[in-house]
């Protein structure tokens, strides 16, 4: 076994999967297997216990309405619970659209109100009128990068979220709609808990973000290594061009 | 609508039509657009003047092969179609198509999301549904939205419903419904080992318990059932049984209806086309057609356009297999794994809005499986650093991939790069680019006769 090991739990992967969000965990793999570093993926199911102290690294996806109730009702007995001491202890947590709900305080659909956990204050509202759907850029600003980044991605969200006092966004919209197409705001970040809307999926054409996750949630002091990621960078621009067109 | 007002709005569409063509353009959707823009009812009214009614043939994957099959059926039981060959399948295409056409019956194949307004100007006697996948959801959004749409359609009027068995989503149409035929395949040996990651209406759609799978044979597709509420996968009376994969071929397979079995050797590959060749042979069956007829029509099929085509150029096959979404390219995938390696590929990725402008959907197909078995492989397309990158997640080592955004440039690259077969992955722009490309080269004939 190496002696650098990423941890990853992905959470409800058989439910919340709509949108490739297989690949972000491709990424995360194979970008750890390059550089020599162990990988430990654990998938947890509706039903199944969660250990906050097991995992470095928590995803959740998107999902449909109908599954992502499912996952809602689940999170409520007590795997919630399990995601704030997690996040209490400093592991990293990722929620990329349905995921990015779950995480705020609540989901209301008209008269139904599908519950969050809290970790991050924000709430969302299916409002009438369109689905936010398109390529999106947007800036970031991280702990421990010097410069904002850009992120290019797709998004496709009927929700609109709206932060809370005590939330700060992810990131600026460059170009897009956001969390609720007139902010300019998009996604919210608390600490190492972030929750966005970008799929596309995110990490393949985000490489600088993928390694920020793999350097944050390991959290060894030791720096990465490069990787010969042309193919990656292209792969962004014409990303970053679809978001122009 | 009068008589004449009617008349009137046809004339017009005719003249659309010619200008269309005159302009050299394809002349497939816009006439009927014309037509429905001045007269609503048109669809009705001229579907109407079909002697034997319409088939209608909807679902994510294989509505233009399971069409083409219905005709090469129909036209071998000696019966003239009113057929949307070109693909042409939403309001504008179909009104098109019925425009000036004679025929005995209308084989119209339609969108997901034109379904239900089309059938109910259609009134069709025969109504397939094959499956419902994932796919392009910047366009169609959820799947549960278009599930939910068709379960109204089921209850009305759709004529004699035909439904796949294997898929939960559709089976789960025919409750309620009088008397549908279900299709399905029976065979143990062809099972997937595990189920692909792109998996859709994995849980019960009446108790959202997850299906249990006795055997699963594409994506979701199978023999279920929930353990809570007996939700499970009713028995089909349209069979395929003994299936033999023969990689990009063709397949064969033992064809049981109601009981009477016959052998097919159908000339298109995978077990996605043994599917298309049961919606095909549930819908003849319905107008009871003999099966010795069927298995004529459907040993007689040729590949729809782009679909499995094959073309000569610069000394080498190359192989079009269109793919639009993941469960579609999962069996692409998986029928090239047949092949052996090592295999040349042409992936062609463009986000357009008919391709999905979302290009997510790559990661979602399950390129790995075929990563070890590929020579070289060469990216185009709007999007083909993407597909690139996809490629090199799967295992393809970089140095094995060329990418190429211009089409015409990347076909003479990959001609170039190899020997033996060529297999082009376009998406559905991209197909009709590369197809324009062939026939520029001299090496195919032209897009619709």
């Amino acid at each position: 076994m190496a002696d650098r090991v990423l941890r990853v739990c992905a959470l409800y992967p058989d439910l919340l999967n709509i949108y490739a969000d297989r690949g972000n965990l491709l990424v995360l793999e194979r970008r750890c297997a390059w550089r020599g570093i162990g990988f430990a993926l654990t998938r947890v199911g509706v039903g199944d216990d969660l250990d906050p102290e097991a995992h470095d690294l928590f995803y959740l996806g998107g999902g449909q309405d109908r599954d992502q109730r499912l996952c809602a009702a689940d999170l409520q007995e007590g795997v919630g619970d399990r995601l704030h001491e997690a996040a209490a202890r400093g592991a990293v947590i990722l929620g990329v659209c349905g995921g990015y709900q779950l995480l705020g305080h609540a989901y209301a659909l008209g008269d139904e109100e599908i519950p969050g956990i809290g970790l991050l204050d924000v709430t969302t509202v299916r409002e009438d009128g369109p689905r936010l759907i398109g390529n999106i850029a947007i800036d970031v600003d991280l702990p421990g990068r010097p410069d904002p980044g850009t992120l290019a991605g797709f998004e496709n969200h009927g929700g609109r979220t709206r932060l809370g006092p005590s939330a700060q966004a992810f990131g600026r919209v460059l170009s897009g709609h956001g969390n609720d197409g007139r902010s300019g705001l998009e996604g919210a970040r608390s600490g190492r808990v972030i929750g966005t809307y970008l799929h596309g999926p995110l990490l393949p054409k985000n490489t600088w973000f993928a390694d920020w996750l793999i350097e944050t949630a390991l959290d060894d002091g030791r720096p990465l290594a490069p990787l010969d990621d042309r193919l990656e960078d292209a792969a962004h621009d014409t990303a970053l061009r679809a978001v122009r067109r | 609508m009068g008589v004449v007002r009617a008349a009137g709005a046809q004339a017009a569409a005719r003249l659309t039509a010619r200008a269309c063509r005159i302009a050299g353009r394809g002349a497939t959707s816009l006439p009927g657009k014309v037509l429905l823009r001045l007269d609503p009812a048109a669809i009705g009214d001229l579907a109407r003047r079909l002697p034997d009614g319409s088939i209608v043939i909807s679902a994510t994957n294989g509505k233009t092969t399971t069409a083409a099959m219905t005709a090469a059926i129909l036209e071998a039981d000696g019966r003239s179609a009113v057929h949307n060959r070109s693909g042409a399948n939403m309001a504008g295409g179909i009104a098109t198509t019925l425009l000036d056409a004679r025929g005995d019956i209308g084989l119209l194949e339609v969108d997901e999301f034109w379904l239900d307004g089309v059938a109910a100007a259609l009134k069709p006697r025969v109504t397939v549904l094959g499956n419902l996948f994932r796919d392009q959801l910047d366009r169609y959004g959820e799947l549960e939205a278009i599930a939910q749409r068709w379960r109204v359609l089921a209850q009305s009027t759709v004529g004699q419903l035909v439904l796949n068995a294997d898929d939960p989503a559709i089976a789960a149409l025919g409750r309620g419904a009088s008397s549908p035929i279900y299709f399905g395949v029976d065979d143990s040996r062809i099972g997937l080992d595990a189920a692909p990651h792109a998996s859709d209406a994995t849980h019960c759609g009446t108790c959202g318990t997850p299906f249990v799978y006795e055997r699963r044979y594409l994506g979701h597709l199978g023999i279920y059932r929930c353990d809570v509420c007996a939700t499970r996968r009713p028995a089909p009376s349209v069979v395929a049984q003994e299936v033999q994969l023969d990689g990009v071929s063709g397949s064969r397979f033992e064809l049981v209806i109601d009981r009477t079995a016959s052998i097919v050797e159908l000339p298109l590959p995978g077990l996605y086309n043994v599917y298309n060749a049961l919606g095909a042979a549930a819908a003849a069956h319905a107008l009871g057609i003999s099966m010795s007829t069927i298995v004529v029509g459907l040993e007689a099929v040729r590949p729809a356009f782009g679909r499995g085509e094959s073309v000569a150029i610069a000394g080498r096959a190359l192989k079009i297999l269109l793919v639009k979404n993941p469960a579609g390219a999962n069996e692409v995938l998986r029928t090239l794994s047949l092949e052996g390696g090592p295999l040349d590929l042409l992936a062609v990725l463009n986000d357009q809005i008919a391709d999905g402008r979302d290009v997510s959907w790559i990661w979602d197909a399950d390129f790995e499986g075929l990563a070890p078995t590929i020579g070289h492989a060469t990216c185009a397309g709007t999007r083909a650093a993407e597909m690139a990158l996809r490629l090199k997640y799967a295992g393809v080592a970089p140095s094995r991939i060329t990418v190429c955004e211009d089409l015409p440039a990347a076909l003479g690259a990959a001609l170039d790069a190899g020997m033996g077969p060529l297999y082009a992955m376009p998406t559905y722009t991209a197909m009709l680019e590369l197809r324009r490309e062939l026939v520029r080269r001299g090496a195919a004939g032209d897009s619709f006769a």
